[in-house]
């Protein structure tokens, strides 16, 4: 059995999206871990919104990073 | 059968020459829609300052919001740098204000202006990597400006263990050396995507309105209401991405004046 190029990119770039996938979880445990600690004590949250972004950014560019490499598959190659 | 729609999503990224030519060969100095749209962005920043830097004693609503911003960067940069942090405000509310007003403007409904198409200054990576690069200049020379070569102790955990040494100073270096890029790339990836995503579902709704059938309107329905979330979530991701830049900056700059 062989394939298309053209149907190999595709497929490729839909196992790419895999990985924007995966980033929302990381996301989402970035601000639910947040969310518990913040209303656990509400004292200290607001010091602590800072390293909030900083995670929230490094989990978030693992996700981007997947999805240029779907478009770098879909358009560039 | 209605007429094949095809919409090109990554059209909006093409930088056109507005005057001059963009073939091979010509000058390298074009005007293009993207230096137009850096303009304009330098325009509304500069209305916005100039606005609220009237020193008035007893300050209107416009200085208090350039007041809150400048006040948001300052304490930015004092929570993150100390009592040093207030010599690097001049850069990091520089490019905060850029990112944020470029990407707001790519999101400005300037489309409905017939012949108007808004460009997202920051959705390039020329751009967002120049102004990473100088990010990470600005921390290169004032490290090794302070420290010297000692600045390389900025690769070495304090209290590792050899062994472990040999293996984590690698993985420090590297690191170290792929901040702009991750800087650069996350600004504009965040920037494409949206507007990929934005316009990917707008020509859903041209094709369901073309379509033949009663479902195809609804299609178009369903993808109106989802743009029309996915645009405040746009919104919110153009802010949050300024911030992450200025955060980032200023954490590495950190890095640079107090040596962990």
């Amino acid at each position: 059995m062989s394939i298309s190029l053209e149907a190999a990119k595709v497929i490729g770039a839909g196992l790419a999206a895999i990985g924007v996938g995966a980033a929302a979880a990381g996301v989402g445990i970035v601000f639910g871990s947040f969310l518990q600690g913040a209303l656990r004590n509400p004292a200290a949250a607001d010091s602590q919104q800072g390293r909030l972004f900083i995670g929230f950014a490094s989990a978030e560019l693992l996700g981007l990073i997947a999805f240029a490499v779907a478009m770098i598959i879909l358009y560039a190659v | 059968m209605a007429a094949e729609s095809k919409i090109d999503p990554m059209h909006q990224f093409q930088i056109d020459a507005l005057f001059g030519d963009l073939s091979q060969g010509a000058t390298p100095f074009v005007f293009t829609n993207s230096a137009l749209w850096m303009l304009i962005v330098l325009g509304t920043v500069w209305v916005f300052m100039m606005g609220g830097m009237k020193r008035e004693l007893v300050p209107g609503r416009w200085q208090m919001a350039v007041e809150g911003v400048t006040g948001f960067i300052t304490s930015m940069l004092d929570a993150n740098i100390g009592p040093e942090g207030r010599k690097f405000v001049p850069w990091v509310f520089t490019v905060f204000m850029f990112i944020l007003v470029a990407n707001l403007m790519g999101m400005m409904p300037f489309g409905i202006i017939p012949g108007v198409h808004p460009f997202t200054v920051t959705s390039q990576f020329t751009v967002t990597g120049v102004m990473a690069i100088i990010s990470f200049s600005i921390v290169l020379i004032v490290g090794f400006w302070r420290h010297g070569l000692h600045f390389f102790s900025l690769f070495v955990p304090s209290g590792t263990p050899f062994i472990l040494k040999l293996l984590i100073v690698p993985i420090e270096f590297v690191s170290f050396l792929v901040r702009p890029f991750s800087l650069a790339l996350r600004l504009f990836v965040a920037m494409i995507a949206g507007h990929i995503l934005v316009k990917v579902f707008g020509s859903f709704i041209v094709g369901g309105l073309n379509a033949e059938g009663f479902m195809g309107p609804m299609i178009s329905l369903l993808s109106f209401v989802f743009i029309v979330g996915v645009s405040a979530l746009e919104l919110l991701v153009c802010a949050i991405q300024a911030y992450v830049f200025a955060l980032l900056t200023s954490l590495y700059i950190n890095d640079a004046v107090n040596l962990h």
